[in-house]
């Protein structure tokens, strides 16, 4: 067995940098790359790629990022685990095996997790009782049953390690947690148990801090950011995991960023609820355990974790079509910034109700004074300029795109020393709202497929 | 007592799950962590935000790490991908909370 594993993380969402995952393997050694690609709602997104073209509904990102890597990643030997499945797991397989033919590279073995796409399974839930409630409202998936447009289990680390107990040098998943990602190679080579509560709350602890990317090594640091050496080549976190469930946060050196214990403390709240039970497929988490200690530059210990049995429920995400949005910006100069801004956003409201437009929701925001804290942000005697961004979302496809058609005359129409008007009559897009839910564990089974 | 920013003894970092925005506050040095946790109360917290937040608001203590965790509910406009709001994820509602203006007896080093 080892007594240590470096698992680097590569992204930290669907569209972040894509030099980190190619810096993490070519400025030092790794023995893992974990790559998370799902946001929320991304699922749907695919899902829609999917139906237009079967062989799609992934993220093609990570195709291109393998391309890059592979020959480093066999001549390394550094395994990749990443949900850029999304809703086509196999697609993205197929695709992986195909830049692997093309650069001439044979034995590569590759895992695939799936079994967590339900949306076609639901009637069959529904007729026995599993209604999905939302997690929020408690209403049941019948609500929305026919807007839906995915439908997924989180799985967690225990497939994954199953591929990896196969021989699989790449894993790609579908919806599967971010931690999940980090604990299944920890599972895999310290042979933790699936009962091993505090071992596998440790992985899972691991698995939140690298879940972001560079958040947790620099990037968007409230603590002082000025103090984060060279952004532009920032380097994402490695953990160093040992078989004891203690690790290190660190990067590699040659790379920019901060990691010390205020970068991994931020990280450590990101996104979380009650921190006495962090709630995963694997195990719950007390985040009140966690200690966090400096351990050299850019080296922070993290020890002293404590999990609790994990729940017999699966979380579920769906997403489902919920009308449409639609938003434009436009900018006042000085003199009187502000109250223009204010008076072309009452004008444009006032035609839109003269057009009889009906709308769920308006919203008008005023950039430079208060659009990120409200009645919170100081107030400016005389404002130099101020965004006007309007958005509004709604049903009726008629009253939105009605909306993009109102905004460009207003420079004309309204209140003086107006610009900023660009790209057209904003057209109204899909709202793919979020569907978050229980499922008991006993009707789902993960299935787990390497090949090559 | 002296007038300072919680933004002087505190860091932090928020995220949306949902509607509820979620801010992460740390102090800069443990000795600061007993201030925030007697300044910064479900109610304080509740009264500093009004109108942005629309539910209840929940604290949660970290005292191994000297962070409180709080959860704003009904505060992101609807969340996620419904809301209308510039800042539809709560990014930058930790920094809104550590605005705050708080008093600290004088001999509290900042």
């Amino acid at each position: 067995m080892k007594t240590s594993i470096r698992i680097a993380a590569g992204q930290g969402f669907w569209g972040d940098l894509q030099r980190a995952p190619v810096d993490q393997v070519t400025h030092g050694q790794i023995d893992y790359l974990v790559m998370d690609y799902l946001a929320e709602v991304t699922m749907s997104i695919m899902q829609k790629q999917k139906q237009k073209d079967p062989a799609l509904g992934y993220a093609r990102d990570f195709v291109s990022v393998i391309e890059k890597i592979l020959p480093d990643l066999m001549s390394k030997n550094i395994k990749v685990i990443a949900n850029a499945g999304g809703a086509n797991p196999f697609a993205c397989r197929d695709a992986v095996m195909e830049v692997a033919k093309k650069l001439g590279i044979t034995g590569l073995k590759i895992g695939v997790v799936h079994g967590d796409d339900i949306l076609k399974r639901l009637p069959e839930f529904l007729e026995t009782g599993i209604e999905l409630e939302n997690m929020d409202t408690g209403e049941s998936i019948w609500k929305v049953q026919h807007r839906l447009l995915s439908a997924n289990v989180y799985f967690g680390a225990f497939p994954i390690v199953e591929a990896l107990d196969q021989g699989a040098q790449i894993v790609i998943t579908g919806r599967c947690t971010d931690t999940g990602l980090t604990l299944a190679p920890m599972i895999h080579e310290f042979g933790w148990k699936n009962d091993e509560w505090d071992l596998l709350a440790a992985g899972t602890v691991a698995g939140h801090i690298l879940e972001c990317g560079a958040q947790a090594s620099g990037g968007n640091f409230l603590g002082d950011w000025k103090s984060v050496p060279d952004f532009a080549n920032i380097g994402f976190p490695i953990a160093e995991a040992h078989p004891d469930g203690t690790f290190i946060i660190t990067k590699h050196e040659s790379l920019g960023g901060l990691v010390n214990t205020m970068t991994v403390k931020e990280q450590l709240l990101y996104e979380i609820g009650d921190p006495t039970q962090y709630i995963g497929p694997d195990v719950v988490a007390d985040f009140t355990s966690i200690q966090v200690e400096d351990a050299g530059e850019n080296r922070v210990k993290v020890f002293g974790i404590k999990g609790r049995p994990n729940t017999p429920f699966y979380k579920v995400s769906a997403s489902y079509e919920d009308g449409y949005f639609s938003s434009s910006t436009l900018v006042y100069s000085w003199p009187d910034a502000a109250e223009k801004a204010k008076a072309a956003g009452e004008i444009l409201k006032k035609r839109l109700d003269l057009l009889g437009y009906q709308f769920d929701e308006y919203n008008a925001e005023y950039i430079g004074m208060n659009s990120c804290h409200g009645h919170l942000a100081e107030k400016v005697e005389d404002y130099p300029e101020v965004m006007l961004r309007v958005s509004v979302r709604g049903s009726d496809k008629k009253s939105m795109t009605g909306f993009g058609m109102e905004i460009a005359p207003l420079i004309l129409t309204g209140p003086p020393a107006v610009t900023g008007f660009a790209g057209g009559r904003p057209k109204p897009s899909d709202i793919v709202a979020y569907w978050p839910a229980l499922i008991p564990k006993t009707v789902i089974s993960p299935k787990v497929e390497v090949t090559g | 007592m002296k007038t300072i920013r919680l933004f002087d003894i505190a860091h932090g970092r928020s995220g949306d799950k949902g509607d509820t925005s979620n801010i992460g506050i740390i102090a800069r040095k443990p000795e600061f962590y007993p201030v925030l946790v007697e300044t910064l109360t479900q109610e304080t917290v509740k009264s500093w935000f009004g109108p942005i937040c629309k539910g209840k608001v929940e604290r949660f203590e970290l005292p191994n790490i000297q962070a409180l965790n709080f959860l704003l509910h009904e505060a992101l406009g609807g969340g996620g991908t419904v809301t209308l709001k510039l800042d539809a994820q709560g990014k930058t509602m930790a920094a809104a909370l550590l605005k705050m203006e708080i008093q600290v007896p004088d001999e509290l080093e900042v």
